[in-house]
């Protein structure tokens, strides 16, 4: 079994009456990219700030690394920990490189690695450049750089794609594979669930302070049990696919955008696919499986 | 176990900061020019121009220095905790691996020197105008004056410091340090005044003294009249003042409970 690096047990945050986090049991395995995902208000960010000990828990206790990330050995819990804020906000009269060389002095990192950070996220070109002169994408690779410095082990990134185009979210997630390949563990929160579904190797859904369900993509798309599209391209009609999957439990046939939709339970796919491969007509035939958003949205119903 | 580097980068990046902006420039020229003026211009009433007596213009200085320091500093300080909090760095910052009471005295130092330096060197620019008209007597209590000047920036520093802890929004601690000039500027010697003055002295005149003491600004105008023999007289405190209370090290210690009290009690709360 793989080594936990965040373990929470029991962790409630209450505000007055409201529960923000109510319960939270969880989990997170060293070196893997964990999500967090959930409406507004599901608990997530509360949840955030008390595994970074930014918020004392109600109930329950959340361990990193084996320690309590407000205890004794706070600071060497903290220098192991790398966080990239949802809003960030860094000071506009430093440049990028003094931005990076005051967090790497407050965490105890080396400032000579400051440059290469800096190069790393792609603003090296603007290391000396005031970070008032930076766009919303460069303060967010900034902030990226920031929560690199000192090779942390576990990084918490709160909506790191923010601000960035689509280039620069390839080059962040091309990062984060390279950082997870050197065993650091990285937990991120996202409402853009199509960056993150193909991306993250497990993921919690949490809803009204708990956790509603946990794990990776697929099996949270086999717990929740959507329909499958089968897209089929060719000439074959629509009859013709209705004649061929007679007797199976198919949900809907569509033609659209000059291919067909077949969709149908999970369970009849390989049963499906065998008969239409063999409609001479049928020249393309892919399955696709419910995006994250299905499986989000399904598990909301 | 306090880390003092950390609170060493806070405060080198605060009082970076304020010579960046030159904010320091700005604020030692100003002493300088109102230190040089008075200085000089400070008798003309009396048909005067020219440098008189240090005693003088310490005593004119006091009054000036009275009402702009504590304003200065209470600007300078407003928003250091709150400001972070509202521009959303403060989270950051407590991710860092720094306590509470690190990241509070790390900013309240950094604001202090830059305060200080300017205080010094606006001051201390003037006194080495006027350097040739001072014996050694007149530089020693020009320089007492300079001090007492950066502590009291730092007793209304820290005050301002605890406002920012305890305010929800910038607006709000600004509103707050205005209040809190008003009333220890203005408002508090007209109270006691008016109190002493309601009562025809029969009732309080005993402990008007010690009232003085909660005040810093009060406490920052005794300690300098009571260190010159000239300017006592002049104000009449001596017949109202007693003399056990006096004394330079006694003032100079309250001011620094001046400074502790408010620092202590914005830890508590930023600890909750």
């Amino acid at each position: 079994m793989a080594n936990i690096i965040v373990k929470g047990q029991g962790v409630s945050r209450y505000f007055g009456a409201i529960r923000a986090v109510d319960g939270v049991d969880l989990d997170i395995r060293s070196g893997e990219l964990f999500g967090l995902i959930g409406h507004n208000g599901a608990g997530k960010s509360t949840l955030f700030k008390m595994m970074l000990g930014l918020l004392p828990l109600s109930s329950g206790e959340i361990n990193i690394d084996g320690e309590s990330v407000s205890g004794r050995n706070f600071r060497n819990v903290r220098r192991k920990i790398g966080y990239l804020p949802e809003n960030l906000a860094l000071y506009d009269n430093l440049t990028g490189l003094e931005t990076l060389h005051f967090f790497a002095r407050l965490k105890g990192a080396d400032v000579q690695q400051c440059a290469a950070k800096l190069e790393r996220v792609g603003l090296a070109d603007a290391a000396n450049r005031r970070v008032r002169e930076y766009s919303k994408g460069m303060r967010q690779r900034l902030g990226f750089a920031q929560a690199l410095l000192g090779e942390p082990r576990l990084l918490f990134l709160d909506e790191p794609t923010n601000g960035l185009d689509p280039e620069a979210i390839r080059e962040f997630f091309v990062i984060l594979r390279d950082l997870q390949a050197q065993g650091v563990t990285m937990i991120l929160t996202s409402h853009i669930l199509a960056d993150i579904q193909d991306r993250v190797d497990r993921l919690a859904i949490m809803k009204n302070g708990k956790i509603q369900s946990c794990g990776s993509v697929q099996a949270l798309r086999e717990t929740v049990n959507l329909p499958l599209i089968l897209e089929i391209g060719g000439t074959v009609t629509v009859d013709q696919v209705a004649q061929m999957l007679d007797g199976l439990p198919v949900a809907s046939i569509e033609a659209r955008l000059d291919r067909l939709w077949v969709k149908l339970p999970r369970e009849a796919k390989m049963q499906a696919l065998t008969r239409l491969m063999t409609i001479g007509d049928v020249q393309d035939l892919q399955v696709r499986e419910p995006s994250l958003e299905d499986v989000f949205f399904g598990l909301a119903e | 176990m306090i880390e003092f580097a950390q609170i060493g980068t806070i405060a080198g990046k605060e009082f970076r900061d304020r010579i960046r902006n030159r904010w320091v420039l700005a604020i030692a020229v100003v002493f300088a020019a109102f230190a040089l003026v008075i200085a000089y211009f400070g008798s003309a009433q009396q048909g005067a121009v020219g440098f008189r007596s240090i005693e003088i213009t310490i005593a004119s200085l006091v009054s000036l220095v009275i009402y702009l320091i504590p304003l200065i500093a209470l600007i300078l300080g407003f928003d250091a905790i709150v400001g972070e909090r509202e521009r959303g760095s403060l989270d950051l910052l407590l991710t860092m691996p720094i306590t509470r009471l690190e990241l509070i005295l790390g900013k309240y130092l950094g604001l202090s020197a830059a305060l200080a330096l300017s205080t010094v060197a606006g001051f201390g620019l003037a006194g080495l105008a006027m350097a040739n008209q001072l014996d050694l007597y007149a530089l020693l209590n020009y320089s007492g004056f300079i001090l007492s000047s950066v502590l009291l920036g730092m007793t209304f520093l820290s005050l301002a410091v605890m406002i920012s802890v305890f305010a929800t929004d910038r607006a709000g601690a600004s509103g707050l340090a205005i209040a809190l000039w008003f009333f220890f500027v203005l408002v508090f010697d007209l109270l006691l005044l008016g109190a002493l003055v309601a009562t025809g002295g029969h009732y309080g005149g005993a402990i008007f003294p010690y009232l003085l003491l909660l005040n810093p600004a009060d406490v920052f105008r005794v300690l300098n009249i009571f260190s010159l023999e000239d300017v006592r007289t002049l104000y009449g405190m001596a017949t109202v003042f007693p003399e056990e209370l006096a004394s330079p090290w006694l003032l100079g210690g309250i001011m620094l409970l001046w400074i502790a009290a408010p620092l202590s009690i914005a830890l508590w709360r930023f600890k909750r």
